[in-house]
């Protein structure tokens, strides 16, 4: 069970992985895909407007400053009117890339299903469960935002980019084996704190790269030509990417503080002190303050959005201080990553 | 002229005076500390201060981490002791910044919930003349029938979807409909943010008046302890707490039970205790790892576990004593390393104690208990499958009647140094039962091992308010971020169809197509009256 666990975990990568390729595939041939459109869309309505003519994006062979607003069609995943071979082909990949996705989402279920049956026991015990298990959330998170939001689908290509590096750290690096729990961890607590802890993770993982995203887009329509902001010109207009942030962040920090909150009634039972700032707890804490900084800042008139994004970039930093870098660098009472 | 003239006769006009220029300066500080801006700043302070916390060891969690620090960085430690690096949650600087948050927070929050009151009393406002000026507005509601009825169709079905609504009749026979809601998401706001001054405050209720303690208890009715300062080797008492108002509990440990994985990875640890309060029978209990022992006013917690050996030493003059000593753990696998010390022994009967010839022994000991080869220092497994004590004597002055406090688990190196106390022999090797004698005769016998625990004492008065106010503190947030301020208005002209407009306080998601499903069921409503 526990190989079956692990083979289902590199099917679950490779899967995010063709998915990824697939994405990118739509990037690289479709400046002409649906992720174009309706930066274009967007573009065109301002530009008509303005009433000025609309200069077309990063100067390619198919003029688009032709297509006037009234016939962009509003299906923004259908053939492209006058379309070439290249678009067809994109969209079809954007297509392969999300049931790829699905596809690597069911393996992904699967590992952690095994993982959990293979130890007896609900599979978040140790650091590599964890991870597991958030990055699913994350996938989750991103299958339900897809479905919602059809036309945010090849922002899949950073979603699972993130999936794929974080899900090959966790199996290469802080892989164990499965076994029951250490004496410390054998609560119900385990089920109620880490679970939301997990939850919220996930949210938040998707929350960066679309706070990333907009940032990427915000420099882009600045003006700024760098790598980064190059990709600018296939993605969404900033605005909805911001709202898309705003809205996971506050979905999911309630169940950070839930988290927390947990955490210390849990602390009190087994330890006899609710909060004694431990580095875990303390980094828990600095990525609240953080959270709780961009929503303060995204409420507050006189912050601009984009700092109130980098504010959100830098949460999540902190969640990856707090997994990574307490866990396997600094020890202190939480030391149950189990790596070796 | 005449004005002019008057005019220049006057004396000149006199600035503000100093007390004008220091109130008009503390009100602006006043205004900037508590703008969101301030509090933004502030945010970031306290999350950035909170890093060298997570970074550096603390006094309050491990201070032999804190010394060991002091060891590596001579030249660093000292100035970072200065700067309260080591405990950098109670130092100053770090308090000064949650304390302006806070005040920053009340400041800011005060004036809200004024006006949040004043707001939830007042009506829902006139609809403004221009509904068609409005973000999301919409005309031709046919009303089929009556305005007053209309209106009273139109109040009952905002009524239903939570709004508060006003009627008014205009003058002319029309009727205007006032509705608005959202005042919950302000209410969330301000339970949020006065749930957080709710935490603070119990925060410290609880460390003036409750205490910490810690003991490391060998099993055995001879080696219990009471509640009180003394017996504890560790303790941390709030300003306002004394012995008096301490719990007055006895608590033994009558067996140890550990059971290990087939790796040595610990499975469940189980320590059976009995206790007694004041003068009471003794009651038994059980505590785990996740399962403290909850008192009154005192909860016992378990955190680690080892071995104590018990040895007995037959002195020259044929007296023996029984030593039971804790032996700390070096490692996950229960390698212990301790000493054991008779300092009462070889006394002469006759003459005395002799300060000038002690004969006081000691043995520096490894305690395995699991022996894998007999040439490895490490144990294997922590279960004591095959155990195994090496002691190493010692004869000589031992340092502790001096009255210089010392460690209970290693030798005073300096009587070692200065010769006042020499090894006498090579390493002895003692299965449980078995006995060595040494170089002038006397005998020493290992007679097998205790389990001891390590126990913290907590009290934290504070506890069950810091709870609710972490509650409360959620359901604020969740309240505010769901919630939606929403004005809605209807105007229903003497005759003719009806317009609509909404105004959002800032801008959701979701704000069009809501007002277009009002507006919706209010076309079906009102067109049937």
């Amino acid at each position: 069970m526990s190989a079956l666990s692990n083979d289902l975990l590199v099917v679950a990568i490779l899967g995010y992985a063709l998915a990824m390729l697939a994405s990118a595939a739509e990037y690289a041939f479709g400046n002409r895909g649906a992720v174009a459109r309706v930066a274009v869309r967007q573009r065109e309505l301002v530009g008509a407007a303005v009433g000025g003519s609309v200069a077309s994006p990063a100067g390619d062979a198919t003029p688009v400053a032709a297509v006037a607003p009234e016939a962009v069609a509003p299906a923004e995943d259908g053939p492209v009117r006058g379309g070439s071979e290249a678009a067809r082909v994109a969209v079809w990949a954007g297509w392969t890339g999300a049931a790829l996705t699905f596809v690597g989402w069911l393996a992904h279920v699967a590992c952690l299903v095994t993982r959990g049956l293979a130890a007896g026991r609900v599979p978040w015990g140790n650091m590599y469960e964890f991870v597991l298990a958030a990055t699913l959330v994350g996938a989750t998170a991103w299958l339900v935002v897809m479905v919602r939001r059809p036309s945010i689908r090849p922002l899949g290509l950073f979603v699972t980019l993130t999936l794929v590096i974080l899900l090959g750290v966790d199996g290469m690096r802080l892989y164990t084996n499965a076994g029951p729990l250490v004496p410390a961890l054998n609560s119900y607590w385990l089920k109620i704190h880490v679970t939301a802890a997990i939850t919220a993770s996930g949210i938040l993982l998707v929350g960066f790269v679309a706070a990333a995203l907009t940032l990427v887009r915000t420099g882009y329509d600045a003006g700024r030509t760098r790598f980064p902001y190059t990709l600018g010109d296939r993605l969404p207009a900033a605005d909805g990417l911001e709202r898309l942030t705003f809205r996971l962040h506050a979905f999911a920090f309630p169940i950070w503080t839930f988290a927390i909150i947990c955490g210390a009634i849990w602390a009190e039972a087994a330890w006899g002190r609710y909060w004694g700032w431990d580095p875990k707890e303390t980094w828990a804490f600095i990525a609240w303050v953080i959270y709780a900084g961009y929503l303060h800042a995204r409420a507050t008139p006189s912050v601009k959005r984009t700092i109130a994004t980098w504010i959100a970039v830098l949460g999540w930093a902190a969640m990856m201080i707090n997994l990574f870098g307490v866990n396997l660098v600094i020890s202190g009472m939480h030391s149950y990553a189990g790596v070796k | 002229m005449a004005e002019a003239a008057a005019e220049a006769e006057r004396p000149p006009p006199r600035g503000p005076g100093t007390g004008r220029l220091l109130i008009g300066l503390g009100r602006r500080l006043w205004r900037w500390l508590t703008s969101m801006r301030t509090a933004l700043i502030l945010l970031f302070l306290l999350a950035l201060a909170a890093i060298p916390g997570s970074l550096l060891p603390q006094r309050n969690l491990n201070a032999d981490k804190v010394a060991q620090y002091f060891r590596d960085h001579p030249a660093l430690a000292p100035w970072l002791d200065r700067a309260s690096a080591f405990n950098v949650f109670a130092s100053p600087w770090f308090s000064a910044i949650y304390l302006l948050l806070f005040v920053s927070l009340v400041g800011c929050l005060l004036p809200r919930l004024r006006a949040h009151i004043a707001a939830v009393l007042r009506v829902p406002p006139e609809a403004p003349s221009r509904l068609d000026r409005l973000p999301a507005h919409a005309g031709g509601v046919e009303v089929g029938g009556d305005p007053a009825a209309a209106a009273e169709r139109l109040r009952i079905l905002l009524r239903g979807k939570r709004f508060r609504v006003r009627v008014r009749e205009q003058a002319g026979g029309g009727f205007t409909v006032s509705a608005e809601k959202g005042h919950l998401k302000e209410t969330g706001n301000i339970l949020f943010h006065f749930s957080l001054l709710t935490v603070l405050i119990a925060v410290a209720l609880g460390s003036w008046y409750g205490y910490h303690a810690d003991r490391l208890l060998i099993q055995g009715a001879d080696q219990g302890f009471c509640n009180t300062l003394q017996q504890y080797d560790d303790y941390g008492l709030g300003a306002r707490v004394s012995q008096a108002g301490m719990e007055p509990f006895c608590l033994q440990l009558n067996d140890f039970k550990a059971t290990y994985q087939v790796s040595g990875e610990p499975s469940d640890f189980t320590a059976s205790v009995s206790y007694t309060i004041g003068d009471g029978p003794a009651h038994p209990a059980t505590i785990k790892v996740n399962e403290p022992l909850r008192l009154a006013k005192a909860r016992v917690y378990l955190l680690g576990h080892g071995y104590a050996p018990v040895v007995r030493y037959t002195d020259r003059y044929g007296r023996s004593q029984t030593v039971v000593a804790a032996f700390p753990n070096q490692d996950s696998m229960l390698t212990s390393l301790g000493v054991v010390e008779f300092p009462d022994a070889n006394i002469d009967p006759a003459k005395g104690f002799d300060p000038a010839d002690k004969q006081q022994v000691a043995f520096t000991g490894t305690y395995i208990p699991t022996v894998s080869s007999d040439t490895s220092a490490v144990s294997a497994y922590p279960a004591e499958r095959n155990p195994m004590l090496f002691l190493t004597p010692y004869r000589g002055d031992l340092g502790l009647d001096a009255g210089i406090p010392t460690s209970v688990y290693s030798l005073d190196e300096h009587q070692v140094e200065t010769g006042r106390l020499n090894k006498v022999g090579d390493v002895i090797r003692l299965t449980p039962g078995g006995s060595a004698t040494l170089d002038d005769g006397t005998k020493v016998e290992f007679l097998g091992t205790r389990p001891w625990i390590t126990t913290t004492v907590r009290y934290d008065p504070g506890e069950s308010l810091v709870l609710v106010g972490a509650v409360l503190l959620l359901v604020g947030l969740v309240v505010m971020l769901l919630g939606r301020r929403l004005r809605v208005w209807f105007r229903i002209p003497p005759s003719g169809p009806a317009s609509a407009g909404a105004l959002a306080r800032s801008a959701y998601p979701g704000f069009a197509a809501e007002f277009e499903s009002i507006v919706e069921e209010a076309r079906k409503d009102v067109s049937s009256v």
